[in-house]
């Protein structure tokens, strides 16, 4: 790292400094800090005076079936969704990158999507699969005789917001996945097709390693964003259900806590959770220091 | 070119014209439901061609907003406008100061303030949602746009974005304004910022879009339909039984929610994407 210039004030930096400081106090650190701490209390039966009980919030956390149904369903949605987006997005950054005409035309049509709230993307499909108005839900239903109600059956709540999370993913994906095959040497290419390689096998045996480091970062971002951003979807798609089934974590510590006020069990949830970024945050920046190696 | 070079020309094009009609497709359907009658959507299914009733809808959807829900989209727009610029616009200017701060000058804290700033990447919204409800409420912040933006406007990336974009300055400009008899602060506005220029667009962009399209934060602390964004306004407009639900007022009100961030992309696509590609790699 190449040292800058620096000024010799002594007051001014922390002047500098000071807004961002106490943003990242006052609503950042404090309420983390709480989360922690409430973690390890009840609140008693009246709603007022903190009772200290230790680690017993995170011991009925994990004893409770629903929240390991909660994991798995999240964990399960977040798969699907990591997978569906990125296969299509790949597959189509390796189109539009073909030397075609309108390739621009199509590159924007595809980025823009980027821009619908993921909270548009669930109102969007749930108007298309609304059991009595929506106009996939009609077909299904008098062309392909399946009955669509998401709001009863499980499989079909989940594959409604994996279509709509993953609908919405895509653009993003697709960014990335255009500038990593964008910066795949044409050289490295021609010599392959001079050499017999049939498109297949240039995109597996050259351009599919080149681009596994951007691959790599987009599976840990889609996963973030799976369990963590995709709260707007099922809180408006399916409100967690049928029963609880596609209530995600994200979706459940908001509803322990804002719906149903226990405030011990959000905490723990919420420190569970954090546990979860800060892991991921982890192997996304160790794995990005090997790329700068490498 | 040979008959087989030919075909393989066209293919990518069957490929990505699907790919735009699917997505398109339930944005049309949208637009189609907003310029159609109640009683055209609910007697399923719904026709595939634009209404006549679009002026209708959305001047309703602007002025009054739908039946079980009061607030006209208009306010809407506005405050869903309001916490996006105040979001992005606090963003860029707190980061630019804060990396200002951490580049170029030397002082004991430093280290502390970028790690504490960097953490915060590891502490989004949904992890610390009930404490910092009950921070904003202990402030008096609910229902108020300072309640909206404030929790919202640390950035990590912005600041590691201008950081490295300050790291690139050559030193020998510093020195030269330092000779002009310019202080750090004159340095700051009259040669940093408008150097500075690129990376400040592409960080608006992305920033903006991330402002308009916040959902949790702003579900949790309005209560007053004053204070409702667009997005918590078209969920209100979708709670209550289906037949009470006046699909074509809230797919008008959903399309307004869409355009502006669209709109925003669209114009400054280059800068979006290089603004992507550099903070998060």
């Amino acid at each position: 790292m190449v040292k800058q210039y620096e000024f010799s004030n002594k007051e001014l930096p922390y002047l500098l400094v000071l807004p961002q400081m106490i943003v990242v106090f006052v609503f950042f650190f404090w309420p983390a800090g709480q989360a922690i701490w409430q973690s390890f209390f009840i609140q008693d039966a009246f709603g007022g005076r903190l009772i200290f009980v230790g680690i017993e919030n995170y011991a009925k956390l994990f004893a409770d079936p629903a929240y390991w149904d909660s994991f798995g369903v999240s964990t399960l949605f977040a798969v699907l969704v990591a997978f569906f987006s990125m296969t299509i997005a790949l597959f189509l950054a390796v189109q539009a990158n073909k030397k075609i005409r309108l390739a621009s035309f199509y590159k924007t049509m595809l980025i823009w999507p980027y821009a619908v709230a993921t909270m548009v993307a669930g109102v969007l499909w749930l108007f298309l699969f609304n059991p009595n108005v929506g106009i996939i839900a009609w077909t299904l239903k008098h062309k392909f005789g399946v009955e669509w109600n998401h709001l009863l059956d499980t499989g079909h709540a989940l594959t409604l917001i994996t279509i709509a999370a993953s609908w919405k993913q895509i653009a993003y994906n697709f960014v990335f996945f255009l500038a990593g095959l964008q910066s795949v040497p044409a050289a490295l290419i021609e010599a392959a097709a001079i050499d017999g390689a049939d498109n297949k096998k240039q995109f597996w045996h050259i351009i599919f390693p080149l681009i596994t480091p951007t691959s790599f970062f987009l599976l840990v971002m889609n996963l973030v964003y799976a369990f963590f951003e995709t709260f707007p979807i099922i809180h408006q798609v399916t409100a967690g259900g049928p029963g609880q089934s596609t209530s995600i974590l994200v979706y459940k510590v908001w509803r322990d806590g804002v719906v149903n006020l226990d405030l011990g069990g959000s905490a723990s949830q919420s420190v569970v959770l954090m546990i979860l970024v800060i892991t991921l945050t982890i192997v996304q920046f160790r794995f990005i220091e090997r790329k700068v190696n490498y | 070119m040979t008959e087989h070079s030919k075909y393989q020309r066209f293919i990518p094009h069957i490929y990505l014209a699907l790919a735009i009609f699917i997505i398109i497709f339930p944005i049309y359907v949208v637009f189609v439901a907003s310029t159609l009658t109640s009683a055209d959507i609910l007697a399923a299914p719904m026709p595939l061609k634009p209404g006549i009733h679009g002026v209708e809808n959305y001047t309703r959807a602007l002025l009054e907003g739908s039946e079980n829900m009061g607030a006209p989209a208009l306010t809407m727009i506005k405050n869903s406008l309001i916490m996006a610029l105040g979001i992005s616009v606090g963003k860029i200017i707190i980061s630019l100061l804060a990396a200002y701060a951490i580049v170029f000058f030397d002082f004991r804290l430093r280290k502390f303030c970028f790690w504490s700033i960097f953490i915060t990447l590891m502490l989004p919204v949904q992890v610390r949602i009930m404490p910092t409800y009950k921070v904003i409420s202990d402030l008096g912040m609910l229902n108020t746009y300072a309640g909206l933006i404030l929790p919202m406007v640390v950035s990590a990336t912005a600041v590691f974005l201008f950081r490295q974009f300050f790291m690139t300055i050559p030193k020998e400009i510093v020195e030269a304004s330092q000779i002009d008899g310019a202080g750090p602060m004159t340095f700051f506005f009259k040669i940093l910022i408008p150097m500075t220029k690129t990376p400040i667009a592409a960080m608006f962009v992305i920033q903006f879009i991330f402002g308009w399209n916040q959902y949790l934060w702003p579900l949790l602390i309005t209560t007053k339909e004053k204070y409702y964004t667009l997005l918590i306004g078209i969920n209100r407009m979708l709670s209550g039984a289906d037949v009470q639900i006046e699909w074509q007022i809230v797919m008008a009100t959903t399309l307004l929610a869409l355009i502006p961030p669209v709109v925003v992309v669209m114009i400054m696509q280059k800068q979006f994407v290089t603004g992507m590609t550099d903070t998060e790699k």
